[in-house]
C-alpha cells in the first residue's frame, strides 16, 4: 500500500508537464540559470508571452557539464538552443558540428573586447577577480605578485571541475605568458586551498577561512544590493583581469528552426539583458537602456581586459594546467 | 557457612525474598516452579543480581558487594560455561589464572583435575570436539582447581540424557564431598535432589524457604510444593 | 534440502538483483567506455593520483578503526542515559552531504573555526588543516562512527554468558581482553577496515578542498578532468576500472577477512560487565564517549547553529524540494531492501562459498562505483530510449538505493543465515516456502536488520547529489540540489539552513525507520 503511493507520487512528479497543443522550445542551460532566482523564470515569461510556445529549461550542473551533455546526445539532441557556454568552451563546442551560425547581424555589444563569432552570441560577460572584505583587508594587493608577496591566504577552484577555475588558469597565462609557472609558484603559499567549485571556495571565505577568493568583480554588488552590505569588494589587479564571456548558440539539428532563431534574437533584446545584473550577477552584453542597477556603479573597472580568442584558449589550456599543476605539487 | 540476611530481590514485578543459613558441606537442591526464582537467587548468591535489600554473608563475612570472582564461590551455569575457543586444558587452567600462565606446578594441577574428571588425554581438544559429557566434566575439572568452599550448580546437566545426567550427579557429589565443600543446585527433577542432597530449598510464592531434610520433604511435600510437582 | 522443491521463488529474485546492481555498475563503465573516441594510456598524473588515493584510504581506515576500537569498548560496557541517542546521533556525519560536512569541520578545525580562536586566546598560532592530515581527519570524520558501529556490533555479538562466565573466574580487564576481546577484534577489524578503505577511495570533493591543492588529486578527480576538461571517455571509463580494481581487491579481502553485521541485534543494549567498575576504568570510558561525541558532535552544532538563522527565511521551493526528496528517500529505501532481501536469500540458497562470495561481492560493487561514471553510462543508455528528465527522481531514487545495498548487505546476509539456521528445518517441515515463508518467518524475524537497512539507505538518499547533474529537472529539484542552488545564488544563510533542515530530515527517517524495526520485534 505504502510502496504504490510512492510509485505514484515518483510517477507525478516525473511527468510533471505533459505534451501541450503548444510548440516547445527547448533550451539546455546550466543549473544555477534557471533557479528561481536565477534569470529563468523571467526571461521564460518574458519569452513565452510572444512567442506562442512553451519554453522548455533543461539544466545541466555548470558550463563544461553542459557541453558534455550536449556531446553525449550528439545530433538527436532535444536542444534547440545551449545558453551557458564560456569563451572557454566555444572551440571544443564548435568541433563537435552541433551547432549552427546565428545568421545575426551583430550588433554593438558593451563589452570591453571585440567579440566576433557567427555561431555563439554573448549574452553576458563579468571579470575575473578575488574579492575579500574591507574590514579583514584594508590593503589589498593590486597585482598577482602583490598578493603572491603576502601573506594572504586565498581559495581557488581546481580548473579541472570548475569554470572559475579554468579561468584563473587562463587569466595568469594571458597576463604572465612564459613567466605563468613562477607566479604560480609564488602563490603557491597564499593557495590555502583548492575546490571542487565555486559554491565550496565561496562558502568557505564567508565563513572566514579566507582572506581572498576567486570569483568576479560584480560578487560585490550582489552583498550590497542584495544584503546591504558594502564590506566585500574586489581587488583591482594592475595586469588586467580575465574575462568570462557567456554565449548562446543554435543547435543545428534544432526541429524549432524558426523558434530557436527567435530566441537567439530575443537574447539581444532589452527584456532579455535588463533581467541579468541582478539574477545572474553578471553584466548585460548589451547595456539596456535603463543602464545598470544601483550599486553597480561601486564596483571596480579594470583597466586592461585579457581574454583568448576561443582557439587560443583551446590550445593552451592543456599546457596551462600541467604547468598548474607541477607548480602547487611541490 | 553461608548466610542470607533479609535477602530481598526485586525485578519489575517479581518480588523474592530469603531469610536462611546453609551449614558447610550441606548438599542442598534448590527446587519450586518455573518462573519462582530459583535461578536469581543463586545469582543473587553469586553476585550476578544484586537485591534491594539485606545481606550475603560467608562466614561471617559480609560479600554482598563483593564483584562475583572475589566471592568465595564458584558456578556452572546451565550452559556457556566453556569458552569454545580454547582447549579443555585451557578452560581449566583459567580457573587457576586467567593469564593462562601457569607454572609447573600448576600445570599439573590441571592435569590431575582432568584425570579426576576422566578426560585423560583429551587437554587438547577443544568443546566442539567433546561430547555434552564430556563438556560437563571439563566444567567440574575447573571446579576443581578453583577450590572454592561454595559450588552453585544451576540445572547444570538438563541438556543431559538420563543415564548421563546421573553419572554427572554422582561425579558431582563425589567430587564435592572430596574437597569438603558446600554445594547448592536448582534442579527441576525430584530424582535429583533425592540422590545426591541432604537438605532442600523450596522456592515459591515470592519466598526462597530454608533448607530442610530432602527425604521428609518429598515424603510429605507442603502445598506448593504438591502443585509443583502435579 | 528444501530449496530443490522451491528453487525460483529464492535463486532467481537475487539473481536478478544481482544482474541490475552489476549492469548499473559494471555496465555504466560498458557504456561510457563504448563512446570513447579514442584509447589513451594513463598519464604519470593519473599514476599519482592513485598512489595519493590508495595513500589517504590507507591511513584514513587505519586511524578511523584505531580510534573505534576504545570508543567502542567504552560504549559496549556503559550505560547512560541518552547513550541511544549518541548512538544515532554519532551516525551523523556519515549521511551528511559533503558541502555542509566541509563547513561543519571548518568551522571547528579551520583557521577561523573554534578550536583555532582558543588557541589564539592563549597564543598560540591557528590551526592548519589543510593537507593530507586534513584529509584523513575528514574522513575519520566521516567514518568513526561507521567504525565504531561494525566494532560495537562485534563486543555486542560476544554472548553475554561468556561475559558472566568470566566475571565468575575472577577475569580482569586485561584477562577479558586477551581471552574475549581480541579474538573478536581480530574477526571484525580487517572487514571494518576494508569497508572505510574502499568508501575513502571514491571519495573526491573533500579530498580536494581539505588536502589544499592538487596534490590531494584523486581518482575520482582524475575521472571528472578526463569527463569535463579532456571529454575523453576511454580515460574516464579506464580510470573508473582502476578504481573497481583497488575496490575489489580490497573488498575480496574484505569478505575473505569477514565483516560483521552491521546492525542486527540492538546497539542500544550495553553488556553487563564486572570487570569494570573501577573508577579508574570508568574515568576512562567516559572520557572516550566524551571525547569522541565532542569530534563527531561539535562539527553538527556548527552547522546547527550557522544553519538556523537561515531556516526562517527558507521559501516554498526548499519546502518541496525537501518533500520530493523525502519521497525519493523513502522509495531508495524500499528498493534497497528489496534488493538486498533478493541477494541476501540468493546467497543463502546458493551452495559453496565462492557461488555465495561473488553474488554478494557484486552487490558491493556501488561503492567501488564512480557516481560521476554511472550517471554517464546511464545518460548514455537511456538518453536514446527516452527523456532523462523525465526519470530523474526515479534514476536518483534507484542510483542512491544502489548505494546503501552494501550496507543493508551487511546487515541482512548474516540475519538471513541465522534465520534459516535456526527456523530453516521447522520450516522446510512445515512447507513454508515462497511468500509463505518470505511472510510469516524472514520479514517477521528480520524487521530489525531491515528496519536498519532502510533506515539507512534513506538517510544516505536523502544526502546524496550523486548523479543527478547529467538527470536533473530544473522544476523538481531535490533538497540538496536546491542546497548547491541557493549557494550558486550567493544564498548562502539560507543555504545553510536548507543543509541543516536536510541534516534533520535525514537523521529523522534513520531514526523511524530503525525503531519502528524495533518496536514489537519479538526477540
Amino acid at each position: 500500500m505504502k510502496s504504490t503511493l510512492i510509485a505514484t507520487g515518483l510517477l507525478a512528479l516525473a511527468s510533471t508537464a505533459q505534451a501541450q497543443e503548444k510548440p516547445v522550445l527547448t533550451v539546455y542551460t546550466y543549473d544555477s540559470f534557471v533557479a528561481e532566482w536565477g534569470p529563468g523564470p523571467q526571461i521564460e515569461a518574458a519569452f513565452e508571452a510572444g512567442c506562442g510556445c512553451d519554453l522548455q529549461l533543461v539544466s545541466a550542473g555548470d558550463g563544461a557539464a553542459l557541453l558534455a551533455r550536449v556531446r553525449l546526445e550528439g545530433a538527436r539532441t532535444d536542444a534547440d538552443v545551449v545558453l551557458g557556454l564560456d569563451t572557454n568552451l566555444t572551440a571544443a563546442a564548435a568541433e563537435t558540428g552541433i551547432f549552427a551560425p546565428h545568421g545575426l547581424d551583430l550588433a554593438e555589444f558593451d563589452m570591453p573586447v571585440d567579440y566576433q563569432d557567427n555561431i555563439f552570441l554573448p549574452y553576458d560577460w563579468g571579470y575575473f577577480a578575488f574579492v575579500y572584505d574591507q574590514k579583514t583587508v584594508p590593503n589589498p594587493p593590486e597585482s598577482f605578485e602583490e598578493l603572491a608577496a603576502s601573506d594572504l591566504k586565498v581559495v581557488i577552484q581546481d580548473p579541472r571541475s570548475s569554470t572559475p577555475g579554468l579561468g584563473l588558469l587562463l587569466w595568469i597565462k594571458a597576463a604572465y605568458g612564459d613567466r605563468a609557472p613562477e607566479i604560480w609558484e609564488a602563490l603557491s603559499d597564499n593557495i590555502l586551498t583548492v575546490t571542487k567549485g565555486w559554491s565550496e571556495s565561496y562558502g568557505m571565505f564567508l565563513a572566514g577561512e579566507a582572506d581572498m577568493v576567486l570569483s568576479y568583480t560584480t560578487s560585490p554588488a550582489y552583498h550590497l544590493i542584495a544584503e546591504d552590505d558594502a564590506s566585500k569588494a574586489a581587488a583591482k589587479f594592475n595586469e588586467g583581469h580575465y574575462l568570462q564571456i557567456e554565449v548562446a548558440a543554435k543547435v543545428a539539428s534544432s526541429d524549432q528552426s524558426d523558434l530557436a532563431d527567435q530566441f537567439m534574437e530575443f537574447v539581444l533584446t532589452e527584456e532579455f539583458q535588463k533581467t541579468i545584473p541582478e539574477t545572474n550577477w553578471m553584466y548585460p552584453a548589451v547595456m539596456p537602456s535603463t543602464g545598470l542597477p544601483e550599486g553597480f556603479e561601486t564596483l571596480i573597472t579594470p583597466e586592461t581586459a585579457l581574454l583568448y580568442s576561443a582557439g587560443e584558449a583551446a590550445e593552451i589550456r592543456e599546457e596551462a594546467l600541467q604547468e598548474w599543476l607541477t607548480a602547487l605539487s611541490r | 557457612m553461608l548466610t542470607l540476611e533479609r535477602i530481598d530481590i526485586r525485578q519489575d514485578e517479581f518480588r523474592l525474598t530469603a531469610e536462611f543459613k546453609v551449614d558447610d558441606r550441606a548438599l542442598v537442591a534448590v527446587v519450586g516452579p518455573s518462573g519462582a526464582g530459583k535461578s536469581t537467587l543463586l545469582n543473587v548468591i553469586s553476585g550476578f543480581f544484586a537485591p534491594v535489600g539485606g545481606r550475603v554473608l560467608w562466614d561471617g563475612a559480609d560479600i554482598t558487594d563483593a564483584a562475583p570472582g572475589k566471592r568465595p564461590l564458584s558456578v556452572v551455569f546451565q550452559d556457556n560455561n566453556l569458552f569454545p575457543h580454547l582447549t579443555a586444558f585451557q578452560n581449566v587452567a583459567l580457573g587457576i589464572k586467567p593469564s593462562l600462565k601457569l607454572d609447573k606446578a600448576e600445570a599439573v594441577r590441571v592435569n590431575d583435575a582432568l584425570e579426576r574428571v576422566g578426560l585423560v588425554g583429551m587437554e587438547l581438544r577443544k568443546p566442539g570436539a567433546l561430547s555434552g559429557g564430556q563438556q560437563s566434566r571439563v566444567t567440574l575439572a575447573r571446579l576443581l582447581v578453583r577450590g572454592r568452599p561454595l559450588i552453585l550448580l544451576d540445572e547444570p546437566f538438563a541438556a543431559l540424557g538420563p543415564a548421563l545426567r546421573v553419572e554427572m550427579l554422582d561425579l558431582v557429589a563425589e567430587l564435592v564431598r572430596a574437597e569438603g565443600a558446600t554445594l547448592l543446585m536448582v534442579t527441576h527433577h525430584p530424582a535429583d535432589a533425592l540422590r545426591i542432597a541432604d537438605q532442600t530449598i523450596v522456592v515459591a510464592n515470592g519466598v526462597a524457604a530454608a533448607p530442610v531434610p530432602t527425604q521428609a520433604l518429598f515424603d510429605d511435600p507442603p502445598k506448593v510444593l504438591r502443585d509443583y510437582l502435579g | 534440502m528444501a530449496d530443490r522443491a522451491q528453487p525460483l521463488i529464492r535463486f532467481w529474485p537475487g539473481f536478478g538483483a544481482a544482474a541490475l546492481v552489476a549492469a548499473l555498475t559494471l555496465g555504466t563503465v560498458l557504456a561510457v567506455a563504448l563512446r570513447a573516441e579514442g584509447w589513451a594510456g594513463l598519464t604519470p598524473s593519473d599514476w599519482a593520483a592513485v598512489r595519493f588515493t590508495l595513500l589517504q584510504a590507507l591511513l584514513s581506515a587505519a586511524i578511523s578503526v584505531a580510534l573505534a576500537v576504545p570508543v567502542a569498548r567504552a560504549l559496549a560496557r556503559r550505560r547512560f542515559r541518552g547513550r541511544s541517542l549518541l548512538v544515532t546521533l554519532l551516525g551523523a556525519p556519515f549521511i551528511l552531504p559533503v558541502i555542509v560536512a566541509i563547513l561543519g569541520l571548518l568551522a571547528v578545525f579551520g583557521r577561523n573555526g573554534l578550536f583555532s580562536y582558543l588557541f589564539g586566546t592563549i597564543g598560540l598560532p591557528a590551526i592548519d588543516i589543510y593537507g593530507l592530515h586534513g584529509v584523513v581527519l575528514a574522513h575519520v570524520f566521516f567514518n568513526l562512527p561507521l567504525a565504531t558501529r561494525l566494532i560495537l556490533q562485534g563486543w555486542l555479538a560476544i554472548p553475554a554468558e561468556r561475559f558472566r562466565l568470566a566475571a565468575s573466574l575472577g577475569f580482569a580487564s586485561d584477562d577479558i581482553a586477551r581471552v574475549l576481546e581480541r579474538p573478536m577484534l581480530r574477526n571484525v577489524l580487517p572487514g571494518a577496515f576494508m569497508v572505510i578503505f574502499v568508501i575513502c577511495t571514491t571519495s573526491f570533493a573533500v579530498a580536494l578542498a581539505l588536502g589544499g591543492g592538487p596534490k590531494a588529486t584523486t581518482v575520482e578527480l582524475a575521472i571528472y578532468q578526463a569527463f569535463r576538461f579532456e571529454f575523453d571517455l576511454g580515460k574516464a571509463a579506464l580510470l573508473a576500472l582502476v578504481q573497481f580494481t583497488i575496490c575489489t581487491v580490497a573488498a575480496g579481502l574484505a569478505l575473505w577477512a569477514h565483516v560483521p553485521e552491521a546492525g542486527a541485534p540492538g546497539l542500544d543494549r550495553a553488556v553487563e560487565r564486572w570487570d569494570a567498575r573501577g573508577s579508574g576504568s570508568r574515568w576512562l570510558d567516559a572520557a572516550l564517549i566524551t571525547l569522541a561525541a565532542l569530534f563527531l558532535l561539535l562539527p553538527l552544532a556548527m552547522v546547527t547553529v550557522h544553519g538556523v538563522p537561515g531556516m526562517a527565511g527558507l521559501g516554498n521551493s526548499v519546502a518541496l524540494a525537501a518533500g520530493r526528496s523525502v519521497l525519493v528517500a523513502l522509495a531508495a529505501a524500499l528498493v534497497t531492501v528489496v534488493l538486498a532481501l533478493a541477494l541476501a536469500f540468493a546467497v543463502q540458497a546458493v551452495r559453496g562459498t565462492i557461488g555465495k562470495g561473488v553474488l554478494e561481492g557484486i552487490g558491493y560493487l556501488a561503492i567501488a562505483a564512480s557516481p560521476l561514471v554511472i550517471g554517464t553510462g546511464l545518460f548514455i543508455v537511456l538518453f536514446p530510449l527516452l527523456d532523462p528528465v523525465s526519470v530523474a527522481l526515479p534514476i536518483t531514487a534507484l542510483v542512491n538505493a544502489l548505494m546503501s545495498l552494501p550496507f543493508a548487505l551487511r546487515a541482512l546476509v548474516p540475519a538471513v543465515a541465522q534465520v534459516e539456521h535456526q527456523f530453516g528445518q521447522l520450516a522446510d517441515s512445515l512447507s513454508l516456502h515462497g511468500w509463505a515463508r518470505l511472510r510469516h518467518l524472514y520479514l517477521p524475524r528480520l524487521r530489525r536488520p531491515v528496519g536498519f537497512a532502510a533506515g539507512l539507505a534513506a538517510a544516505l538518499s536523502m544526502g546524496d547529489l550523486g548523479v543527478i547533474a547529467l538527470f536533473a529537472d530544473p522544476e523538481a529539484a531535490t533538497l540538496p540540489l536546491q542546497m548547491y542552488r541557493l549557494m550558486a545564488a550567493y544564498r548562502m544563510d539560507e543555504a545553510a539552513g536548507a543543509g541543516l533542515l536536510l541534516l534533520v530530515l535525514s537523521l529523522s527517517l534513520f531514526w523511524l525507520f530503525d525503531r519502528g524495526g524495533r518496536i514489537d520485534a519479538d526477540t
